[in-house]
C-alpha cells in the first residue's frame, strides 16, 4: 500500500525492526496455538476443520514471520529458538490473541477483532520497505481475508441467531473488547515503522478495522461497546496470565530435554 | 428382522422366488465387479452392513482425531505442530467423507452421531488408549496409520461406490500420515538417549494394540464370509495382519528399535513373520468400554457436541430469518453421491 | 430447537477449462458456509479452482429401474459415431 511506502525513510534500528516482526509473529503463533486447542472438540466436524486450516496459515505467518527475525538479529536463533525459548515477557503478541477458548462465542469474537486488524494491516504491510516483510505479507493478506470472512460470517449468524447466542456473544465482546485498544493504539515504535516506511501509517489502521468492525456488528445485531482504556499491552511485553500457562505448555518438550532434533 | 430373514428361506413361495431373483442379480453385479450406486436395489442386510461399517468408520477418524490431538498444544517445534495439525484436521476430513457416504444410504449423520455418544456404536479400539509421551504421536502415524491403510487400500474396490470413492481419496491423503510418523520415530530413535527411549516405550505401548486393529481371529470373525461375498472386505482379518507384521518388522529393524514380542522370527519356508498370541482378553476388554481411555474419549466427544448444540441452533435460527424461501432446503434429505 | 444443518453437494472445478465434477457432501447452515466448508473440506490440497454446492435435495436423479429404457436406446444409433462411416485413405483431412 501506498500509506507506508510514500513514508519518508528515517534510520531504524536493527533492534527496532525485530521487534516490529516480533509483534506481527508473536500475535499469528499465539492466535493459532489457541485454535490449534480447539481440534476435534468444535461444534462440527465442518467447523473443526474450518479452525484447523486457521489455524495452520497463523502458524504458517508465525513461521515465516520468525524466520525473518531471526535472520535480521543474526545470533542463530531459527523459528523454534524463538518460538520456544523466550518467556512471556519477551513475547510481544497482542494480549487479545492470547485469550482463552471459553465458548465458541469468545472464539469467534477474539478471531474477529483480531482478523480484521491482521487483514488491514498486513493489507498495509504489502507495501513495507522491509522487502522480506512485504513479500510475507503478500501471502498473510490472502489468508486473513478469508479468516475475515469465516469469523464474521459467524459473528453475525450468532449475533442474529437465537436469544442465547446473542447473549453470548455479546458477552464475550464485552469481555474482549478492552484488547483492541491496543491493536489501534499505536505506541512509539509503531509511529516509528510509519515514519520509516516499514509500518502502515498512525491512525490508518484505527480508521479501517473501525469502519470492517462496525458493519459486521451492526449486520450481528450487537452494540459495539464503548471504547475502553486499557494501556497493558501485550505487544510492550504485558500480558494478560493467560500467556504464561499458554507458554508453558507449548514449550515444555524443547525446555525439558535442551539441545536436541525433533 | 428382515436382515436375519436373507439368510433362511423365504416365507412364501412366489415371494421368496422373487426376492431370490432379485438377490441373485445383485449377486451377479458385485461378481462382475459393478459398482453398486445409492438409488440401485440392494438387500437391506447389505445396506445395515456398510451403514455399520461406514459408521464405525466414520467413528474411528472422529475419536482418532483426540490422542493425537491431545499433541497439537505441545508439539516440539513448529513443523511438527503443523504437521499434526494438518493430520488430526485431515482424520476429522475423512470422517466427514465417511459419514457422507453412509448418508447416501438413507441414515442421518445425526442419527449415527447420537449412535456414538449412547456408546451403541463401535469405533477402533485403539483410540482407546492414551498418547503419554510425544513418541506416541510417531508410533500412532508409523503403525496405527500404518496398519489402518492396509485395511483401507482394498476398500477403495469396495462394491458400494460411495464408500470406494470416499476412500479413494482418504488412501491419498493418508499416505503422508504414516511417512511423518515414521520420520518423527526416525528423529526420536537416532536423537538422544532419552529421546531413543520415548520410542522405544511407545512401541512396546502401541505394538500390540495395532495388531488388534485388524480384529479377531478369522476363525472368531462373524461377519468376514458375508462381506468378502459382497466385496464390501477383500482379504480376511489374519490375512491383512500377518501382510502389516511383514512389512512392519524390517521398519522397527532399521530404527534400531525392539518389537515387543519374544515369539517373533522369520520363517523361512513361509516366507513370513511368526509372531506370539496376541492378548484377545485385553482386545476384549477394550472393545467393551474397559480400556484406560473409553471413557474420556466418548465424555471428549458429548462435551463438544453438548457445548455446540447452541451454535448449531443459532446458525438454523439465522439462516431460517435470513435465507429466501426458494433456497431453503429441506434438513437431513437424501443424499447422492 | 432445530440444530440439523442441511445436506448440499459438493460440486468441484479442480482447474480451469475443466467441468465441476462431484466430489462428495457436507452440513451447513446455509448457503455461504456451505461454500466455506466445502473450501475447507474439498480443497486442502490445492484441489479446485471454483466450487458448487447444491442442497441435496434440490437435485432430482434419474431411476436405475429406469435405466433400460433410457440409455438402451442409445445403443443401436452408431451411425452417430464417426467411426461408422468409411472413407478411403486417400481423402485428407476428414
Amino acid at each position: 500500500m501506498s500509506t507506508a511506502a510514500e513514508a519518508g525513510s528515517a534510520e531504524v534500528s536493527r533492534a527496532e525492526r525485530i521487534e516490529y516482526l516480533l509483534r506481527l509473529a508473536d500475535t499469528s503463533l499465539v492466535a493459532g496455538q489457541r485454535l490449534g486447542e480447539l481440534l476435534g472438540h468444535g461444534p462440527t466436524l465442518e467447523e473443526d476443520l474450518a479452525l484447523g486450516n486457521i489455524s495452520l496459515d497463523l502458524i504458517g505467518q508465525a513461521r515465516l514471520l520468525l524466520a525473518l527475525a531471526g535472520r535480521i538479529e543474526d545470533k542463530g536463533r531459527d523459528e523454534d529458538a524463538l518460538a520456544f525459548r523466550r518467556d512471556a515477557p519477551q513475547f510481544r503478541n497482542m494480549s487479545l490473541a492470547e485469550q482463552p477458548n471459553e465458548d465458541f462465542a469468545a472464539t469467534i469474537v477474539r478471531q474477529c477483532l483480531l482478523d480484521a486488524w491482521q487483514l488491514e494491516t498486513y493489507e498495509s504491510l504489502t507495501g513495507s520497505r522491509e522487502e522480506a516483510l512485504a513479500d510475507i505479507a503478500h501471502k498473510a493478506v490472502k489468508e486473513c481475508r478469508y479468516h475475515w470472512r469465516f469469523s464474521a460470517g459467524w459473528l453475525v449468524r450468532l449475533g442474529d441467531g437465537t436469544e442465547e447466542s446473542h447473549a453470548r456473544v455479546s458477552a464475550a465482546l464485552g469481555a474482549l473488547w478492552r484488547f483492541t485498544d491496543e491493536l489501534l493504539t499505536p505506541d512509539a515504535l509503531d509511529a516509528h515503522m510509519a515514519v520509516c516506511g516499514i509500518g502502515p501509517a498512525p491512525g490508518l489502521i484505527r480508521e479501517r478495522w473501525d469502519a470492517r468492525v462496525s458493519a459486521v456488528l451492526a449486520e450481528a445485531k450487537l452494540q459495539k461497546p464503548p471504547h475502553q482504556h486499557y494501556p497493558w499491552h501485550g505487544k510492550r511485553g504485558v500480558h494478560s496470565e493467560h500467556l504464561g500457562h499458554l507458554l508453558t505448555e507449548m514449550q515444555f518438550l524443547p525446555r525439558t530435554y535442551p539441545g536436541v532434533t525433533w | 428382522m428382515y436382515t436375519q430373514a436373507l439368510d433362511s428361506p423365504a416365507a412364501g413361495a412366489d415371494e421368496g422366488s422373487e426376492e431370490r431373483e432379485r438377490l441373485e442379480r445383485f449377486q451377479a453385479r458385485i461378481d462382475r465387479d459393478e459398482k453398486i450406486e445409492p438409488k440401485d436395489w440392494m438387500p437391506e442386510a447389505y445396506r445395515q452392513t456398510l451403514i455399520r461399517q461406514i459408521a464405525q468408520h466414520a467413528h474411528s477418524e472422529i475419536v482418532g482425531m483426540l490422542p493425537e490431538g491431545n499433541w497439537i498444544t505441545r508439539a516440539p517445534s513448529l513443523r511438527r505442530k503443523a504437521v499434526l495439525i494438518a493430520k488430526v484436521q485431515d482424520e476429522g476430513g475423512h470422517g466427514m467423507y465417511l459419514y457422507s457416504a453412509a448418508e447416501t444410504l438413507g441414515v442421518a449423520r445425526g442419527d449415527l452421531i447420537e449412535q456414538l455418544l449412547s456408546g451403541r456404536a463401535k469405533y477402533s479400539s485403539i483410540f482407546n488408549y492414551p498418547t503419554l509421551t510425544w513418541a506416541d504421536i510417531g508410533a500412532i502415524g508409523w503403525l496405527v496409520d500404518g496398519a489402518a491403510i492396509m485395511n483401507q487400500v482394498p476398500l477403495c474396490r469396495c462394491s458400494y461406490g460411495p464408500y470406494a470413492r470416499a476412500m479413494v481419496r482418504i488412501c491419498k491423503e493418508e499416505s503422508f500420515h504414516q511417512r511423518q510418523g515414521y520420520e518423527l520415530m526416525l528423529t526420536l530413535a537416532r536423537g538422544s538417549e532419552a529421546q531413543h527411549a520415548m520410542a522405544q516405550d511407545a512401541l512396546n505401548r502401541w505394538w500390540w494394540p495395532s495388531l488388534m486393529m485388524f480384529g479377531p481371529n478369522d476363525a472368531h470373525s462373524v461377519h468376514t464370509a458375508q462381506s468378502m461375498r459382497w466385496k464390501i472386505k477383500r482379504f480376511t482379518n489374519d490375512e491383512l495382519r500377518q501382510k502389516f507384521i511383514d512389512v512392519t518388522v524390517p521398519q522397527a529393524e532399521y530404527l534400531g528399535l525392539t518389537v515387543p514380542d519374544p515369539d517373533l522370527r522369520w520363517d523361512q519356508t513361509s516366507e513370513h513373520y511368526r509372531f506370539g498370541e496376541i492378548d484377545w482378553s485385553e482386545f476384549q476388554a477394550v472393545l467393551k468400554g474397559e480400556g484406560p481411555c473409553n471413557r474420556e474419549r466418548l465424555e471428549a466427544r458429548r462435551a463438544a457436541h453438548e457445548n455446540g448444540r447452541w451454535v448449531r441452533e443459532a446458525a438454523v435460527a439465522y439462516a431460517a430469518k435470513h435465507q429466501a424461501p426458494a433456497h431453503r432446503a429441506q434438513a437431513g434429505a437424501g443424499a447422492l453421491s | 430447537m432445530n440444530e440439523d444443518w442441511v445436506l448440499y453437494e459438493v460440486f468441484i472445478r479442480s482447474r480451469s477449462g475443466l467441468e465441476h465434477k462431484h466430489v462428495g457432501s457436507l452440513h451447513a447452515a446455509d448457503a455461504r458456509m456451505a461454500i466455506e466448508h466445502a473450501r475447507d473440506a474439498y480443497t486442502r490440497r490445492q484441489e479446485g479452482v471454483s466450487i458448487w454446492v447444491v442442497p441435496s435435495s434440490a437435485i432430482v436423479a434419474s431411476d436405475p429401474g429406469e435405466a433400460e429404457a433410457l440409455f438402451e436406446p442409445a445403443r443401436d444409433k452408431v451411425y452417430r459415431h464417426p467411426t461408422f462411416y468409411a472413407i478411403p485413405d486417400e481423402v485428407k483431412n476428414i
